[in-house]
């Protein structure tokens, strides 16, 4: 088991030096790609469970939650995923990645890492023409308003006392954090606005001690 | 914590957009009852398209095809809804048939497509997307068609191919058009880009932007003739973002095995292994049409301009 302790404070060095794994079985997972890169970071495109062993964080795009939680089963990423958020690696799920990630998927026994101590609620808006963007407000990435976009988005319904809330819309919860654990139900990957991408960098990928391997 | 939010804006054009994005990697299944649609959605589709008939058999019983009876539509989103599945859903208006996409867009339907398989409308105008909520999807053969659907709001754009023939070539040969007329337009001088703009029937600054980007500004599907995984992922190598499945999977002889394998050989598209191995004994294909044999008049992909 080898130990990987950050060597940088300096959030703006701290990026250059992470890999990020972006999974890439279906959704939108070139957007995320182009915000990590934009951000200064390298990524790579995951597929396979032995690729995991190669990033110091991952990201969990949006799509259709049981269709990539049907091909993280089919092709062994769920139970490795799942022993490596364990050992610490720092993940970011946005939408179906906060769906994928939760320990409840409420109505639903869909294949699921969850890690996360949350129970969420399944496309909880609507339909499409109910899909919405607003401004909110992210103390944790700083004062300005941050554009959200929410496609048949989910709903967090209920969380854990481990579970931090980074931000609130219309009363629930749209952003959160558990330890090197992050969801959002909104998709920043879809505008230029990259403060919340930066966060994971710094303040997530930045501070992980990361457990490799088991 | 905090609360103070802006106001909310419903159906922009990133939420459309957005729902495309979400779409890629993905194969998207024509299904035609509940039951379809469930094995759709168990085996991985990432959203069903709901008709009253596959383009096979419209294509076969001829008269005027229209937008699916809303009530099996409705049995569709209601069969997915109470289901663990909670996919989208889409439906198809006909060419220029404003009507049927309101009523469809009322329905609560998660994407239209304004599709040639459904008897045009109206032979010189097609929808203008732009005064919807709901978003859509139109078939192209070439840039031109592409960019002329997206100046009309479209947000996915996917090649026409030949709807219900079971035969790639039509498709490959729209991808090929539409790849290669972005490659042309990144040649070109700027001051080439308004006479190109003219000679493609095409919205000058789409035009600019392509011939900056080397992209669509929306998704990029592909449609019409898929049977096999391998089709898949051909149409993947050749640009396609994501997959539309009509006849091929309910016209072949194990639909369930065969909607899953191409699932999962549109994820892997680029892995031949996979592919070969995902490709075993899945029974026979649809049986196709071969478009050398066929009038022009019987081509979907010749309605619409």
């Amino acid at each position: 088991m080898g130990r990987r302790f950050p060597s940088y404070t300096h959030p703006t060095n701290m990026t250059l030096n992470h890999n990020i794994g972006v999974l890439a079985l279906q959704g939108d997972f070139d957007k995320h790609i182009q915000s990590i890169r934009a951000c200064g970071a390298a990524t790579v495109l995951l597929r396979d469970p032995e690729a995991l062993d190669a990033i110091d964080g991952l990201i969990i795009p949006g799509g259709e939650s049981t269709t990539v939680g049907k091909l993280m089963d089919r092709f062994g990423l769920t139970a490795a995923i799942r022993r490596r958020a364990a050992g610490g690696l720092p993940i970011y799920g946005t939408c179906t990645g906060a769906i994928v990630l939760a320990k409840e998927i409420i109505g639903s026994d869909q294949p699921s890492i969850g890690a996360m101590d949350v129970a969420i609620e399944r496309n909880a808006y609507g339909r499409q023409i109910d899909s919405f963007e607003v401004d909110v407000s992210i103390p944790a990435i700083g004062d300005e308003p941050f554009r959200a976009v929410f496609i048949r988005a989910p709903i967090i319904r209920t969380l854990g006392s481990s579970v931090e809330t980074l931000s609130v819309c219309d009363g629930n919860v749209i952003l959160a954090r558990q330890g090197n654990l992050l969801v959002s139900t909104f998709h920043p990957e879809l505008t230029d606005d990259l403060r919340v991408h930066r966060y994971f960098l710094d303040a997530i990928c930045g501070n992980a001690t990361v457990c490799v391997g088991r | 914590m905090s609360t103070n939010n802006g106001e909310i804006d419903k159906s922009t054009w990133r939420n459309k957009v957005g729902l495309a994005e979400m779409l890629k990697g993905g194969v998207i299944m024509d299904v035609t009852s509940a039951e379809q649609a469930l094995i759709a959605a168990e085996a991985g589709a990432v959203a069903v398209m709901a008709l009253e008939r596959v383009p096979a058999d419209i294509r076969k019983e001829g008269g005027v095809a229209r937008m699916a009876d809303p009530l099996k539509i409705r049995e569709i989103m209601e069969a997915l809804k109470e289901s663990k599945y909670e996919i989208p859903v889409m439906a198809k208006c006909r060419i220029g048939h404003f009507a049927e996409a309101q009523v469809l867009e009322a329905m609560g339907v998660d994407f239209v497509d304004e599709s040639e398989v459904l008897t045009p409308a109206d032979e010189h105008f097609h929808v203008n997307k732009h005064a919807f909520r709901v978003p859509f999807v139109c078939g192209c053969r070439d840039l031109g068609e592409a960019l002329r659907r997206i100046g009309e709001g479209a947000a996915m754009i996917r090649t026409k191919g030949e709807a219900g023939s079971g035969n790639i070539v039509e498709a490959v040969r729209h991808m090929r058009a539409v790849m290669d007329g972005m490659r042309r337009l990144q040649s070109l001088p700027r001051e080439e880009l308004m006479a190109e703009a003219k000679n493609l029937g095409a919205p000058y600054d789409l035009v600019v932007e392509i011939a900056a980007t080397g992209k669509l500004p929306v998704p990029n599907f592909s449609a019409g003739g898929i049977a096999t995984p391998a089709d898949a992922s051909l149409m993947m190598q050749l640009g396609a973002e994501a997959i539309f499945v009509g006849s091929g999977i309910f016209k072949s002889e194990d639909p369930g095995p065969r909607a899953k394998a191409i699932v999962d050989a549109t994820t892997y598209y680029d892995r031949p292994e996979t592919v070969a191995k995902l490709s075993e004994g899945l029974g026979s294909a649809m049986p196709g049409l071969d478009i050398r044999q066929m009038d022009e008049k019987e081509m979907l992909s010749v309605r619409g301009w």
